[in-house]
């Protein structure tokens, strides 16, 4: 009954199309300057409210979950015709590839496999659009603003099914690291077993 | 010989709406959590905003190639036609000019800070883009105009149009020295 007036009230509420609106790729592009601008008030925001580096990746990778969770179902109906994945390689490949255009405009640099850990796998990117404008003072030189990215990333992970901590760090550029749940390794040896 | 054209500048780079937007609504959403009421959500906006036009319009200046708008109707062109299209994509339209000339509204067809947005019914004196006010006082602040910023209607609010209402306060005057223009 309750559930029953809450989506009338949502489908009276008005003209608002917003259901109705085509997934197809939005036209208008913003400046990355104007991102950049945005982004910067928000990590001198969140600065504002940690006390260490840490604190601060994490209050990052917060928000960057925020937009992974929600950019997610949108690609999925534009580039997978609605088909999520279930394989490990081929959610790391829609990340890697489907994901990092819409988002950054190009594939991100290269995905591995970690050599002695099943569970780990790395994103390298050599210049991450995130950082473009930013530079990191010396006395905190382990902070990664891509911890935003990593927010994204776990997101869109743990929402299809493959929970996982996503953390970024300086490697080659930008790595993000992305350790599965051992469950899901399992669960992915049990499907090429079938 | 022509002068350089508007695009003198070098071409800003351009990036995915959909990260901007999604990224905007993330720290809207945070903002809600840490403040108790709409109105400090407002403020900090606000704030946020002006720190962004305080640091945008020199990216403006470099980039856009204008000189010093004469009066505030040319400063009205400039926003709607360049400043907006450079940053946002979109040209809004130029309204409802005050008989003085010191007073104008901003119409946006297609705001992308509210692409996917709804307000939820608990948030109602939430003004979700606020930032722009901010955005649009600190960068004229920064060519010595006092300016008031605010929101007349919202397509958020089931309005038909979003209206940015522009009013100019006065010059600042800075203090020059001797002989500088």
């Amino acid at each position: 009954m309750c559930i029953n007036s809450t989506m009338d009230a949502r489908f009276t509420r008005g003209k608002s199309a917003i259901l109705e609106r085509s997934l197809t790729r939005p036209k208008t592009d913003v400046s990355l300057s104007a991102f950049s601008l945005l982004f910067s008030e928000i990590v001198q925001y969140c600065q504002n409210r940690v006390y260490s580096v840490s604190e601060l990746q994490n209050k990052l990778s917060e928000l960057g979950q925020q937009v992974g969770a929600r950019i997610l179902d949108v690609l999925v109906m534009r580039e997978k015709n609605g088909k999520r994945e279930t394989k490990v390689i081929n959610i790391l490949l829609f990340i890697k590839v489907t994901v990092w255009k819409a988002l950054f405009g190009k594939e991100a640099d290269k995905l591995e496999q970690a050599n002695d850990d099943d569970k780990t796998y790395y994103i390298i990117e050599k210049e991450p659009l995130i950082n473009t404008y930013i530079s990191v003072p010396k006395e905190n030189s382990t902070l990664n603003c891509a911890s935003f990215t990593a927010g994204i990333v776990e997101a869109m992970l743990t929402c299809s099914g493959f929970p996982a901590k996503v953390t970024a760090h300086w490697h080659k550029g930008t790595t993000l690291m992305i350790k599965f749940d051992e469950s899901v390794i399992a669960r992915d040896k049990a499907l090429d077993g079938r | 010989m022509a002068r350089q054209g508007s695009r003198g500048g070098s071409e800003s780079k351009k990036m995915s709406s959909e990260l901007f937007t999604l990224t905007y609504g993330a720290l809207v959403t945070q903002l809600c959590k840490d403040y108790e009421n709409d109105e400090d959500v407002n403020k900090q906006l606000d704030k946020m905003g002006y720190n962004i036009g305080v640091r945008l319009v020199e990216d403006f200046l470099a980039r856009s190639n204008v000189g010093r708008c004469h009066d505030f109707r040319e400063t009205a062109d400039v926003i709607a036609k360049v400043a907006f299209k450079m940053y946002l994509g979109i040209t809004p339209s130029i309204t409802n000019w005050s008989p003085s000339g010191d007073e104008f509204s901003l119409i946006l067809e297609n705001n992308p800070l509210v692409d996917f947005v709804e307000l939820p019914d608990n948030h109602s004196s939430l003004i979700y883009s606020n930032l722009l006010c901010g955005v649009l006082r600190g960068a004229l602040e920064m060519v010595q105009m006092a300016v008031d910023v605010r929101f007349l209607l919202d397509t958020l609010k089931g309005d038909g149009v979003t209206e940015i209402r522009m009013k100019f306060i006065r010059r600042i005057e800075d203090n020059l020295p001797v002989g500088e223009e």
